[in-house]
């Protein structure tokens, strides 16, 4: 087997990646796999095709600057592609777009659809709540029913203050 | 407090009865959940680890199902400590090479285990006997209800909870049971039964987990994916294809007795022959030859032997509860000679396998 890269030498590292239903071979010959950086098949991790950085891709790249790094923990791309694990939690917002793509191929779908914290919940719920107070009490001063926009008044100034304890906590 | 002095003895762990546990093992759910901003156990430094830990430990602790609780960080573990727990499936092979700024907490009933910076801050599993998968998932639900009140969790409204690999992503969890599946491998229907719940998007693997061989024919699956799904739906999920696993391997052995009836008791009885008569034998076989002698068991061919005690032999028997057992400097080979001779002795009671006159339907055993 040649090594699909050259097309002279005779290809000896074989990489075969799954990921979903798909499966991708590539043949190297040593040089080449060397060359891009493929040498070492701890290295090149899941992270490399899931984030869209195949190896050729890669060698494509300039190498100078530019490369994104997480404000938190000082994570770079290049740490994700080698461990294949994110450095902290706000590595989600830091790699949001790399990422998006790869969520996709490894699971149902990209939504969280369970369970919640509940403090978290209780905000969510406050807030949706303010919402439909804010825009009844629009109604009622539209309509000039000021019986009913004092009570929504007072309504919101609760649902805030009940927010802004659940914040502080 | 000592380990081994807290650690079920493996006699009463394997007498533990669970529904379903002549095929399901055990069933498992865990959590993993991440604090707010502290970088990932794989990417923080060590100081910051053990920050960590002295948060998260004590509030794991004083959780009301850990009233009673054995709670060490991994530094003051041995390594033989560490590798009995894994042999005890109770901390992964990943939490057993960790050291300082890492940590575990399992309580006296050995149903709830904590790993503290595994590969996320908190790795939180409820264990169960036999199959238990929606019990299971309540009791962690419950203790992480608990938890989420005393540590701020790295969470996104949009993707959930967030956890250092992306496969854990969302509701971070993995529901696992462990099967024994030796009639699928004896009618050689097991790759089949792979695949398909491959194609379902559920992983099947080895006896200690990812990246492990099936040894004695038990295997672990469980879900993938953790994004885009409730909770109590992937449970459902895992649960409806493990019934049909069940089903699968109690008719492979009612047709392999019926059809094949030479082909199961000649297995049986080779494997009691030699489990019963060995003077050296690797951990590998004794394992593949104790789920035969198991198979023996539910299939009423052994009326002296219940499955407890081949079940104790499965977790006695292997390397690191040897080492403990004797010594800690034994050679592989000088393992080998203490394990068949503590196989002949322990089965030095048992009557060799008789088969039945007629096969009887796999409803009517003894379960």
């Amino acid at each position: 087997m040649l090594c699909c890269v050259c097309k002279e030498k005779e290809a000896k590292v074989h990489l075969t990646q799954i990921v979903g239903d798909k499966m991708q071979k590539v043949d190297l010959c040593e040089g080449c796999a060397a060359q891009k950086g493929v040498n070492d098949p701890a290295g090149f991790s899941l992270a490399d095709l899931l984030l869209g950085l195949g190896a050729t891709q890669e060698a494509e790249q300039s190498p100078a600057g530019g490369e994104l790094k997480c404000p938190n923990c000082g994570f770079t791309q290049a740490d994700f592609k080698k461990a294949g694990r994110l450095g902290c939690s706000e590595c989600y917002v830091t790699f949001s777009e790399g990422l998006d793509g790869l969520l996709k191929t490894m699971h149902k779908g990209t939504k969280h659809m369970g369970k919640v914290p509940h403090a978290m919940q209780q905000s969510r719920e406050l807030s949706d709540r303010l919402k439909s107070l804010q825009k009844k009490l629009d109604k009622a001063v539209t309509e000039e029913d000021f019986e009913q926009a004092a009570s929504m008044r007072d309504e919101i100034k609760a649902t805030k203050e009940k927010l802004a304890a659940l914040a502080t906590n | 407090m000592n380990l081994h002095e807290f650690l079920l003895s493996p006699d009463e762990s394997a007498r533990r009865e669970g529904p379903h546990n002549k095929i399901v093992m055990s069933s498992r759910v865990r959590l993993a959940r991440n604090i707010k901003g502290a970088a990932f156990p794989g990417w923080a430094k060590k100081a910051d680890r053990i920050k960590t830990l002295d948060i998260v430990r004590p509030a794991v602790e004083s959780l009301p199902q850990m009233a009673d609780h054995f709670s060490e960080t991994m530094d003051n573990l041995t390594l033989l400590d560490k590798n009995i727990l894994v042999e005890r499936h109770l901390i992964s092979r990943e939490h057993a090479a960790k050291n300082a700024g890492s940590g575990l907490v399992f309580n006296r009933e050995e149903t709830l285990c904590v790993m503290i910076n595994e590969e996320d801050h908190l790795r939180m599993q409820a264990l169960r006997p036999g199959l238990q998968l929606k019990q299971a998932w309540q009791a962690i639900d419950q203790v992480d209800s608990k938890l989420e009140k005393k540590l701020e969790y790295a969470f996104s409204p949009d993707i959930g909870y967030l956890t250092a690999c992306p496969t854990n992503l969302g509701t971070g969890i993995r529901v696992s049971a462990m099967l024994h599946l030796p009639g699928l491998v004896l009618a050689e229907q097991i790759n089949q039964i792979i695949q398909a719940v491959n194609k379902l998007g559920l992983a099947v693997r080895g006896l200690y987990g990812e990246g492990t061989e099936a040894l004695g024919n038990v295997f672990q699956v469980s879900n993938q994916m953790t994004l885009g799904e409730a909770e109590t739906d992937i449970v459902e999920r895992l649960s409806k294809v493990l019934s049909q696993i069940i089903e699968h391997e109690e008719n492979a052995r009612g047709t392999l007795l019926e059809k094949k009836p030479k082909t199961v008791y000649n297995h049986i009885g080779r494997a009691y022959g030699i489990l019963a008569n060995a003077h050296s034998i690797s951990s590998k076989e004794t394992m593949n030859l104790l789920s035969l002698m198991r198979l023996g068991v539910d299939l009423g061919l052994f009326p002296d032997l219940d499955r407890a005690p081949v079940d104790e032999l499965f977790v006695v028997t292997q390397p690191n509860h040897l080492q403990k057992r004797y010594s800690d400097k034994l050679t592989a080979e000088e393992r080998d000679l203490l394990r068949a001779d503590m196989l002949r002795e322990r089965l030095r009671t048992v009557s060799r396998p008789k088969p039945k006159p007629t096969p009887p339907s796999s409803g009517a055993e003894k379960s």
